[in-house]
């Protein structure tokens, strides 16, 4: 009986929290202007979201999206790993000022990681854009990869290195045959993480994108939604960006879990 | 000479200093000149002159505090039996529901922002106080499930057993044993509601159809007006606030990191 409370209540909470997103994904299957009027399935949303009847903005914004996840998540695995191994091999008060200041950004509410860094590209005078999107993102991502990298190295016996090092390899040689197949199981979680906290942002984008037109899609969602309410198109649109995460989740949880009874084996 | 530098590998953390430094810690110190400069670039208060001086700027700072303070203790009120009911072997054994209350943390705030406005819209109720409130609690509850939820899970159960046996009653062991035990997850639960609600922006507009103006709002309309040294001052303001709230939970960083990731 309580247990039949207890699960009572999980799926009650479960089905306010999922209620609007089941809304949205349902009536994207449907052509109506109002969101709540159901005229019949069809797929016409979808196709006008992607072949730009609803704007051109839109398949761009998309484009940009992508591809500034990519960038920012490629340079902050790079970035990220590279320092980890660096900050692994740290030892006392350098060691705690680097990991406070790549614990800042995660901390930070987004708001001001974005007016901070609005403030150094107009201090510096560089013209906000594509570039400064990127480099932003890879600010608030790397600290990330450095997290997901950090326990592989903590786990991987110290003696392998020296031991390749003694046999003769060059530095370079054992890190790529020693290090990096070690420690790439968390180069993957943190490029993944990295790349759906870029797809992900709004806050820092809105403040780094200048105003050349630029647009992600969260950018874009936010300048339509102020237009006047919800264009028909965003449903479709957040069904695939709710789609999306959804297998990026699913593949990172497989993943750990997968990590998580290896190490059990051993 | 670059074999040098290869193997001493603490240097290779080299690069991401000098970038932490410029992209992380040179960006807060300019929001602190900002804040304590005027328009022309000299030392000024004028700023938090200018805050104190208009009602309408400290209205919705308090405006905003309030509602964060009323989200934080809705989640937890609707939080914490969740989190307890999940982390409760003999009620729930199910993984995929702990899933399922992790997963909308990783939805774009924006889609989940809309999805409560079209659900509004849906049963025909209002936008306005209520909205900002049920879509602020919608957004930020699995943030407060979580971390409770991670310390329930890896609490010790002897004691509660221990409790048990000494002839405490359930309503006891509750409130003398778990509750405390949880403590920390709660209390990293509200830095990780309380924090995203007062720096909140857009979506305080897009659920109240622009009719009330939260904190994170005015910060943005002030950068984006040019306001540049007043916003950052606002900032500066919002980071104090933060920075207290942080103080009561410093202690629990442990928890934090072990539940940042899924």
């Amino acid at each position: 009986m309580k247990k039949f409370f207890a699960q009572s209540y999980l799926w009650l909470l479960l089905a306010l929290l999922y209620a609007p997103i089941i809304i949205i994904g349902v009536f994207s299957f449907t052509e109506a202007k109002v969101l709540g009027n159901w005229t019949g399935f069809s797929t016409k949303l979808y196709t006008s979201l992607f072949s730009g009847g609803v704007s051109g903005g839109l398949l761009s914004a998309v484009e940009n999206t992508l591809t500034i996840a990519l960038i920012a998540a490629a340079v902050s695995t790079l970035l990220g790993s590279i320092a980890a191994i660096g900050i692994h091999n740290m030892r006392g008060r350098k060691r705690q000022v680097i990991t406070f200041l790549n614990n800042i950004p995660m901390l930070n509410p987004d708001i001001i990681t974005g007016i901070s860094l609005f403030l150094l590209f107009v201090s510096i005078g560089l013209t906000q854009g594509y570039i400064t999107v990127v480099l932003a993102h890879i600010a608030f991502c790397t600290p990330y990869v450095v997290l997901s990298v950090m326990p592989r190295l903590q786990q991987m016996n110290p003696n392998i290195y020296e031991a390749a090092l003694d046999l003769g390899a060059t530095p370079f040689q054992a890190l790529r045959k020693v290090i990096i197949p070690e420690i790439r199981p968390g180069m993957i979680s943190g490029f993944i993480l990295a790349f759906t906290l870029s797809i992900d942002d709004f806050a820092v984008t809105i403040f780094t994108k200048g105003n050349q037109g630029l647009e992600t899609l969260s950018t874009f969602i936010y300048a339509d939604a102020r237009k006047g309410g919800l264009t028909p198109e965003l449903r479709p649109l957040s069904t695939i960006i709710f789609v999306t995460v959804l297998l990026l989740l699913i593949i990172i949880n497989v993943r750990s879990r997968r990590a998580a009874r290896k190490m059990e084996n051993i | 000479m670059k074999f040098n530098i290869f193997s001493r590998r603490s240097s290779w953390a080299l690069p991401y200093a000098l970038f932490l430094g410029f992209f992380v810690a040179l960006p807060l110190v300019l929001i602190v000149i900002y804040a304590f400069t005027n328009s022309a670039g000299e030392f000024s208060m004028v700023n938090f002159r200018k805050f104190l001086l208009q009602p309408e700027a400290v209205n919705t700072f308090i405006y905003s505090i309030g509602i964060a303070l009323v989200t934080t203790f809705l989640c937890i009120l609707l939080g914490y039996p969740a989190a307890y009911i999940l982390s409760n072997k003999s009620l729930n054994r199910s993984q995929t529901t702990v899933l399922l209350f992790i997963l909308p943390m990783w939805i774009n705030i924006l889609v989940r922002t809309l999805a409560t406005v079209a659900l509004f819209d849906f049963v025909h109720l209002p936008l306005g106080e209520g909205a900002l409130i049920f879509g602020m609690v919608y957004n930020f509850l699995p943030f407060m499930i979580y971390p409770i939820y991670n310390t329930l899970q890896k609490m010790d159960h002897s004691l509660i057993e221990a409790a048990e046996d000494l002839g405490a009653k359930p309503s006891t062991v509750f409130w003398k044993v778990t509750v405390p035990l949880s403590m920390p997850g709660v209390t990293s639960g509200i830095m990780m509601v309380f924090m995203p609600t007062i720096s909140t922006f857009a979506i305080a507009e897009l659920l109240t159809m622009n009719n009330i103006k939260l904190f994170g709002t005015t910060i943005q309309e002030n950068i984006n007006n040019g306001m540049w040294n007043y916003g950052a001052a606002l900032s500066l303001i919002m980071l104090v606030i933060i920075g207290i709230t942080s103080l009561f939970s410093d202690g629990d960083e442990q928890s934090q990191n072990e539940g940042g990731i899924i």
